[in-house]
C-alpha cells in the first residue's frame, strides 16, 4: 500500500476514476441487458402472441443495452490493460459460451421476424437458449471472479451457485420490466414469474453473502473486522426490505389503473445497485481480487488523459440520448412492427 | 500432428473478422442509401421513396445485429487470444477502440431503435435526423477501426519506452500515413458491395415477377451510385498502393511477387509464386508495366523480397489475393457501366443483364475479403510493423480450449451466414407478394387490358 500513497495527481486519480466508469457500465449493463436478457429467459412455450409483445417490449432497446458490456469491457482494455488480460484469460471458455449465446439471441431477435414462418419458433427457441447461455456464463464468471480464479472444487461450486443467483435475478427483473411495460394476460403471467424469480434470487443473493465472507478472509475482515463498519450492514437490509415490497406488491396483483406498475422494476434496480455496492466494498482497490490493484494495472497517464477528456463529453450525451430513446418508448410496449 | 495454440488462434481470428467484415461492409454504406431513399421522399412525398427504404430498412437492420455480435466477439479476443498486442500496443490501441465505442456504437444502436420501430412516436423530421446519425454513427465506427489498423501498419507519432508503445502525438497517430487512403479506400468498398446487394436483389425481385415501381428505382439508384463509384475506386487503389510502396515495401513485393530487386519490373497477370525456389512458375507478364504503374517510370527499381530476409509476409495468398480484389473490380466496372448504358439506352434492362446483376449481389464480399487478406497477410510476419510480431501476442490458453472455441465460432459463423443469405433472397421473394397496393393497380390494369384484348380479338382456342 505505500507505493500507492507515493503517486500523486493524475496518476493516482485517473485510475480511481477509470475504475468508477466501468463499475457504472457494467452496473447500467447488469440493469438495461440484465431485463432484456431476463425477457429473453422467459418467453413461454406455449403463447406466439406473448412471445411477440415481449420481443416487442425489448426491440428498440437491445442493441443498445448491450453496448454498455462492450463499453465495460473497453474500459477495462483501455485503462487496466494487464487485469484484462489476466481475467480473460481465466475466463476463456465461458466467455466463448457468453459470446456464442449473445450471437444468437441477437441474431435470433433480428431472424424470427424475417424467416419464413415455419421457422419462427425455432429462432424462439434459440432465443431463449441464447439469453441462457449468457446469464449462465455471466454469472459463472462472476462468482469465478469473486473467488480469485482459485482453480479448486470450491470455487467451481461457488461458480455455479453465482450462475444459478444471476440467471434469477436478470429473470427478475426481466419479469418486473414486463410488469411495467404490458398488460392483461401476459402482465398477469408476469407477475407470478417475478415473484417467483424474486425468491429464489433473494435466496441466492443471500447464499452469495454468507459463503463469500466465510470463504474469503480478507472479505470477512472488510465487512466484519472493524465495528465502525457495522453501518454497512444497512446494505443488505435494504435490499432485504425492498425484496419483501416487491413481493407483497405482487401477492396483490393487478390493482386499479395499473397503480404502480413501475414499483418492481424501480426496487430491483436499487437492490442491483446495493449489490454492486456490495461487491465493489468488497475487492476495492483490487481489479483482480487479490491480485492486481487498480493503480499497478492502469495503462499510462496519458493514454487515460485523452480517453478521459472525451468520456467527460460524450458519456453524458450518451446518457441523455439513451433517456430520450426510453421516452420515446415510453408506456405499454404495442405490437412491434418495421413500419 | 497437433496445431498449437498461436496457429489456432490466428485461425479463429481471421475467421471471426472475415466473418464480421461482411456485415459492416454492407451497412456502412446502406446507412447513407436508405438516408438518401429518406431524403427523396421528404423532398417529393412519392410513397415509392418510402416503401424501398421500408424494404431495405429491414436488411439493414439484419445486417447491423449480424455485424454488432461478431465485432461484440472481436472485442473480447484481443484480450482472450492476443495479451501481447494490448501489453506492447495498449496504449495507442485502447484509447481508438474506447472512441469508436463512445463516439460511434453507442450512437448506432440507440438511434438505430428509433429508425426502426419510432416512425409513429417522434416527428418525420427526427426520424431522418436518426437515420442520419445511424449513418454518421457506422462511418465514425469505420474511421477508429481504420485509424488503429492504418497505425499498426503504418506506426506513427508514439515513442517505445521498455518494449511498451507510449503515445507521444494523438493527431500523427489518428492520421498516420497509411490512414487517409485505407479509409478512402474502404468506404468507397463499402458503397460498391452496399450497391451491388441492392441491385442484385432489386434484379431478383424483377426477375421473380415483381411489377412494383420500387425494385426498379433501387435497382437504378444503386447502379448508377456502382457505376460511379468504381472508377473511384480503382483510383483510390492506385495511390493506396503507391503509399504502401512508401511505408510497406515488403508487402507491395509479395503482391507482385518480386523476388529479387529489378529495374523495369513486369506486371504479372498470373503466375504460381514458389516460395522454396523463389521464382514465379507459368508467369503471364505485361514488361515495365509494373515498374510504369508503381513508379510512374518504365525503368524504376521495385524492391525485391530478398531485401526483407525472414521478415517478409506469405507470396502466395498475398498475390493471389491482389489478383482476385483487382479482377472483381474489374468486372465490377464492366458490369455497372454496361447495364447503366443498356438502362439509358431501352430504359429498362435485359433478363440477362439482371440475371448477371443477381450473380454479382455479393460480388462487394469477395472483393473486400480479398482486399483486407492482402492488407493483413501483407503486414506478417508483424501485427504491428517493425514493433510486435504476431507470434510474440498469442495467449498462453491451451490450445484444446482455443480448439473448442474455434470449432463453437465456425459452427455459428457458417450457420449464419447461411441464414444470412438464404433469409435476404426469403424477403425478397415474400416482398415480390406484399405491398399489395401496387400490385392490385398493376393487376386491375392487366385484367382490363385482358378484357380488351378478349373485346378486340376472337376466342382462339376452341
Amino acid at each position: 500500500m505505500n507505493e500507492i500513497t507515493q503517486l500523486t495527481g493524475a496518476a493516482f486519480w485517473l485510475p480511481v476514476i477509470f475504475i468508477g466508469l466501468m463499475g457504472l457500465a457494467f452496473f447500467i449493463y447488469a440493469i438495461l441487458d440484465g431485463y432484456d436478457l431476463g425477457v429473453g429467459i422467459l418467453l413461454p412455450k406455449d403463447s406466439e402472441a406473448q412471445r411477440d409483445t415481449m420481443i416487442a417490449s425489448i426491440g428498440p432497446f437491445w442493441d443498445a443495452n448491450e453496448t454498455w458490456l462492450v463499453l465495460g469491457i473497453g474500459i477495462m482494455l483501455i485503462a487496466f490493460p494487464s487485469a484484462h488480460s489476466v481475467i480473460l484469460f481465466h475466463l476463456y471458455l465461458p466467455v466463448t459460451v457468453m459470446l456464442a449465446g449473445l450471437i444468437l439471441r441477437g441474431v435470433a431477435f433480428d431472424f424470427r421476424a424475417k424467416a419464413p414462418e415455419d421457422h419462427k419458433t425455432l429462432w424462439d427457441n434459440i432465443f431463449k437458449l441464447g439469453s441462457l447461455l449468457a446469464t449462465l456464463s455471466q454469472g459463472y464468471m462472476l462468482g469465478i471472479y469473486v473467488m480469485g480464479f482459485e482453480q479448486s472444487a470450491a470455487a467451481y461450486s461457488f461458480g455455479a451457485l453465482s450462475a444459478i443467483c444471476v440467471t434469477a435475478g436478470y429473470s427478475f427483473i426481466g419479469g418486473a420490466w414486463l410488469v411495467m411495460k404490458t398488460e392483461g394476460e401476459l402482465q398477469l403471467r408476469a407477475a407470478r414469474w417475478t415473484r417467483q424469480c424474486g425468491r429464489l434470487t433473494a435466496v441466492g443473493i443471500l447464499a452469495v453473502s454468507i459463503v463469500n465472507p466465510l470463504i474469503n478472509p480478507a472479505i470477512f475482515e472488510k465487512w466484519f473486522g472493524n465495528p465502525a463498519v457495522i453501518l454497512l450492514l444497512v446494505i443488505p437490509a435494504v435490499c432485504f426490505g425492498l425484496f419483501l415490497v416487491v413481493d407483497r406488491y405482487l401477492k396483490h396483483f393487478p390493482y386499479q389503473n395499473d397503480f404502480g406498475c413501475w414499483i418492481p422494476f424501480a426496487s430491483i434496480v436499487i437492490i442491483f445497485l446495493l449489490c454492486f455496492i456490495g461487491l465493489a466494498y468488497s475487492f476495492f482497490p483490487f481489479v483482480v481480487p487479490n491480485q492486481l490493484d487498480i493503480w499497478k494495472a492502469a495503462s499510462a497517464p496519458e493514454s487515460l488523459m485523452f480517453i478521459f477528456y472525451g468520456t467527460a463529453i460524450v458519456l453524458p450525451t450518451i446518457l441523455l440520448y439513451t433517456v430520450f430513446s426510453y421516452r420515446v418508448f415510453w408506456g405499454k410496449a404495442t405490437q412491434l412492427k418495421y413500419y | 500432428m497437433l496445431m498449437d495454440t498461436l496457429l489456432l488462434s490466428r485461425m479463429q481470428f481471421a475467421a471471426n473478422i472475415s466473418f464480421h467484415i461482411l456485415f459492416p461492409t454492407i451497412s456502412i454504406a446502406m446507412c447513407w442509401f436508405l438516408l438518401f431513399f429518406k431524403v427523396q421522399y421528404n423532398r417529393t412525398n412519392d410513397e415509392v421513396w418510402m416503401r424501398i427504404y421500408r424494404f431495405w430498412v429491414k436488411i439493414f437492420a439484419l445486417t447491423f445485429a449480424l455485424g454488432v455480435v461478431s465485432g461484440i466477439t472481436m472485442s473480447f479476443q484481443f484480450g482472450t487470444n492476443w495479451p501481447g498486442y494490448m501489453k506492447t500496443v495498449g496504449n495507442i490501441a485502447g484509447p481508438l477502440l474506447g472512441y469508436e465505442v463512445l463516439t460511434a456504437f453507442f450512437l448506432e444502436a440507440t438511434f438505430l431503435g428509433i429508425m426502426l420501430f419510432g416512425i409513429d412516436r417522434v416527428s418525420n423530421r427526427i426520424h431522418t435526423l436518426a437515420t442520419f446519425l445511424v449513418a454518421f454513427g457506422t462511418s465514425m465506427s469505420a474511421f477508429w477501426i481504420i485509424a488503429l489498423n492504418s497505425w499498426m501498419q503504418t506506426p506513427t507519432g508514439h515513442e517505445m519506452r521498455d518494449g511498451v508503445a507510449f503515445p507521444v502525438d494523438w493527431w500523427a497517430i489518428i492520421f498516420n500515413p497509411s490512414m487517409p487512403y485505407r479509409l478512402a479506400h474502404m468506404l468507397v468498398a463499402s458503397g460498391l458491395t452496399a450497391g451491388f446487394l441492392i441491385a442484385g436483389i432489386s434484379a431478383y425481385r424483377i426477375l421473380k415477377g415483381d411489377h412494383k415501381p420500387a425494385p426498379r428505382r433501387a435497382l437504378k439508384v444503386a447502379l448508377f451510385a456502382a457505376a460511379m463509384l468504381i472508377p473511384l475506386q480503382i483510383l483510390l487503389g492506385d495511390m493506396h498502393g503507391l503509399n504502401t510502396l512508401q511505408h510497406q515495401p515488403a508487402k507491395i513485393a509479395a503482391m507482385e511477387s518480386v523476388w529479387h530487386t529489378e529495374k523495369g519490373a513486369p506486371l504479372i497477370l498470373f503466375a504460381i509464386p514458389d516460395e522454396k525456389t523463389q521464382t514465379n512458375k507459368f508467369a503471364i507478364e505485361i514488361p515495365n508495366a509494373a515498374s510504369f504503374i508503381l513508379m510512374h517510370d518504365i525503368n524504376g527499381e521495385i524492391k525485391g523480397l530478398n531485401e526483407f530476409p525472414n521478415a517478409h509476409p506469405p507470396v502466395k495468398p498475398v498475390f493471389y489475393g491482389f489478383r482476385i480484389m483487382v479482377g472483381v473490380g474489374v468486372l465490377m466496372l464492366a458490369v455497372s457501366w454496361f447495364s447503366c448504358l443498356q438502362y439509358l439506352r431501352k430504359k429498362e434492362l435485359s433478363p440477362l443483364m439482371l440475371k448477371v446483376l443477381v450473380g454479382m449481389t455479393f460480388s462487394g464480399w469477395i472483393a473486400t475479403l480479398a482486399g483486407w487478406y492482402v492488407t493483413e497477410i501483407g503486414r506478417q510476419p508483424y501485427l504491428v510493423t517493425g514493433i510486435l510480431k504476431t507470434a510474440d501476442a498469442v495467449t498462453q490458453v491451451p490450445s484444446s480450449n482455443v480448439g473448442i472455441s474455434f470449432a463453437v465460432y465456425l459452427i455459428l459463423y457458417s450457420t449464419l451466414l447461411f441464414a444470412y443469405v438464404r433469409t435476404l433472397f426469403v424477403m425478397a421473394r415474400k416482398a415480390v407478394l406484399v405491398d399489395r397496393t401496387d400490385e392490385i393497380e398493376t393487376l386491375q390494369e392487366k385484367l382490363l387490358a385482358a378484357q380488351e384484348q378478349k373485346e378486340t380479338t376472337p376466342e382462339v382456342k376452341a
